[in-house]
């Protein structure tokens, strides 16, 4: 009987989200929405596993919506270099949505609720569209869907602040800005090739093998509007306001896969459709894209040592780390995108688990936490604390855990591009990310204040350790996540090497 | 298009900036339509007198555009209306001012 769902299962990740989010829009029961929107990530997932059972059979699936052709219709494609991410993405949005209830219910009213699920499983939708995507116009519809309902849910955050409005409202001009370049570029590549699927893209764009200025020119514009939207470094300013002023849970799902499903598309655009020409990607990827990651990665870094507020230095923190990503990105080889791909695997979980310890802190707190008001929580709140300092390690990198994995991956493919100064670069960021991690790590356990611990919530750092022993587990058993990048890599590298 | 921009770059007043936004899209907009234009072509409804149509795609293209321009437009005014009731000014400098009051 599940056979006839099955069939239709890529396209179901996505609908069926979509779908229950009009469903649970206007109820106005404080729990029903959350174990509706549990019910139907527990199927996304199943359907995800689904998906990879059957990948790992045919090694690409393209699903053609109402039977249309590709070129003509619109296809979702589903192969090597996304099933990892789907599964990470289907697993971390169960994950967080079960530690969202209780934040959501301290956070904002219980009467939003309904609505507040509903924005979520829309950006759940969407993004996961964003994933699968094959058609670059759906991409641009899927980008704003997911925009819109995480500037609602940003400004949900208003109950607790009001600078959550101003965050939401910059994040909204921003990022239209940035969509709207990304239809120019559009409209630029259609009216050369006429079409606007992928595969039939790079086909057509081959015809213009000296290359085209008008090409060029859209290629340009679709590249700047992807990297606001995925906010690499000058182009940032959105994010650090839009992530420490929005709910903690939100933060959490924004912080965690928000900026990595688009990271992913900008890359896939990058090797499977530019790698046409291959003159122009390199210069964009050798004087644009990893001048800009270093740029990143070492300002991000520093700025974030200076932040009093902890969300605003991990989302600082966030800067510093995409910056890592497209630094990988950048290099041109195996190595290089396999490294970026472990870096988002493994940076979803860091940051995630991050962000929702510093949630729960925030809820405990009852105001802003800022590093004044961790004075003693590690006394205080033992559990949740010691997650918090293990994704931190790991943010830093250390051995044993997935950061480690991720550096290590990092430095060698940088060290086999022979790119010294970027190694220096690395580790001195490296270092100071100990200097601000290390601020909170004193404030915690070494002020004077001491307290007897206290009672902690194990609805809220049950997820939390959920995602800090995975943290650990695949800073040891690394292989899951290696074999998923280098996959992704193989699949978008071996057209480059051609 | 570049009007639309420097609305949203040079204005202080919030809704200002969702006009220019609006602005901007729509000159994106129009340009995809001004692509669809197929010389001598007429509209794509097949009869016997035309031999060449105009191409329909980008019309769709944009219809779907606007939906979510005007979503963008609405979810942009709603936030300045929260703004203003929250700090009962849409300007940016006033804002800027207040927060940095209340920040002491």
């Amino acid at each position: 009987m599940f056979d006839i769902f099955l069939d239709d299962a890529p396209a179901l990740v996505v609908v069926l989200p979509l779908l229950i989010s009009a469903i649970i829009a206007f109820m106005p029961s404080k729990i029903w929405p959350w174990i509706i929107s549990i019910i139907t990530l527990l199927l996304h997932l199943f359907l995800s596993l689904h998906l990879l059972k059957e990948i790992s059979v045919s090694g690409l699936i393209i699903y053609e919506f109402g039977n249309w052709e590709p070129p003509w219709g619109i296809s979702f494609k589903i192969d090597g270099v996304n099933i990892g991410l789907q599964l990470l993405f289907s697993i971390f949005v169960l994950v967080s949505t079960f530690y969202s209830r209780k934040i959501f219910l301290n956070e904002i009213d219980y009467r939003d609720s309904g609505k507040a699920y509903s924005l979520w499983l829309l950006a759940v939708g969407s993004l996961n569209g964003i994933i699968l995507t094959n058609d670059i116009f759906n991409l641009f519809v899927f980008l704003e869907i997911s925009a819109l309902a995480s500037i609602s849910l940003i400004a949900l955050g208003a109950g607790q602040n009001r600078k959550a409005l101003l965050a939401a409202f910059n994040y909204l001009i921003i990022g239209a800005i940035g969509a709207t370049f990304y239809v120019i570029g559009v409209g630029f590549a259609y009216a050369m090739t006429g079409t606007l699927n992928m595969n039939d893209l790079v086909i057509q764009l081959a015809q213009y093998s000296d290359g085209q200025l008008a090409i060029f020119a859209g290629m340009s514009f679709m590249l700047i509007g992807l990297m606001v939207k995925a906010a690499i470094f000058p182009v940032h300013i959105w994010l650090p306001p839009a992530y420490s002023y929005a709910p903690s849970a939100v933060s959490t799902l924004l912080a965690a896969l928000a900026t990595k499903t688009i990271l992913y598309f900008f890359v896939r655009l990058l090797y499977e459709v530019f790698i046409i020409y291959p003159s122009y990607l390199s210069l964009f990827l050798d004087f644009v894209l990893y001048p800009l990651s270093l740029l990143a990665i070492f300002i991000g870094t520093v700025i974030a040592i200076y932040q009093d507020d902890i969300k605003k230095l991990l989302a600082f923190s966030s800067i510093a780390q995409i910056g890592y990503i497209t630094l990988a990105f950048s290099l041109k080889d195996h190595s290089g995108v396999a490294s970026g791909f472990v870096h988002i695997f493994n940076h979803a979980l860091i940051k995630g688990g991050l962000f929702m310890a510093v949630g729960y802190f925030a809820i405990l707190y009852k105001d802003r936490v800022t590093l004044n008001s961790l004075k003693g929580f590690g006394y205080k709140y033992p559990i949740t604390s010691f997650a918090l300092l293990i994704c931190g390690l790991s943010l830093i990198g250390l051995p044993l855990t997935n950061g480690f994995i991720s550096k290590l991956y990092l430095f060698q493919a940088l060290y086999t591009n022979q790119m010294y100064f970027s190694i220096a670069l690395v580790a001195v960021s490296s270092a100071l990310a100990v200097v601000y991690f290390w601020k909170i790590v004193e404030q915690m356990w070494f002020s004077e204040i001491k307290f007897k611990s206290e009672k902690e919530d194990a609805y809220i750092y049950l997820p939390i350790w959920i995602v800090t022993i995975s943290i650990i587990v695949f800073g040891i058993y690394s292989t899951p996540i290696i074999e998923f990048s280098n996959l992704s890599a193989d699949y978008l590298i071996s057209g480059y090497q051609n | 298009m570049v009007g639309g921009l420097f609305i949203i770059i040079t204005s202080q007043n919030y809704l200002k900036k969702v006009v220019g936004l609006a602005i901007f899209q729509t000159a994106v907009f129009v340009f995809f339509v001004s692509l669809a234009k197929v010389l001598d072509g007429t509209a794509p409804i097949l009869t016997k007198m035309a031999n060449a149509y105009s191409n329909p795609l980008p019309h769709v293209l944009i219809l779907t555009a606007i939906v979510v321009g005007v979503a963008t437009s609405a979810l942009g005014l709603a936030l300045v209306l929260q703004i203003y009731k929250n700090y009962e000014t849409i300007e940016e400098k006033e804002i800027e001012s207040l927060e940095l009051k209340s920040d002491k």
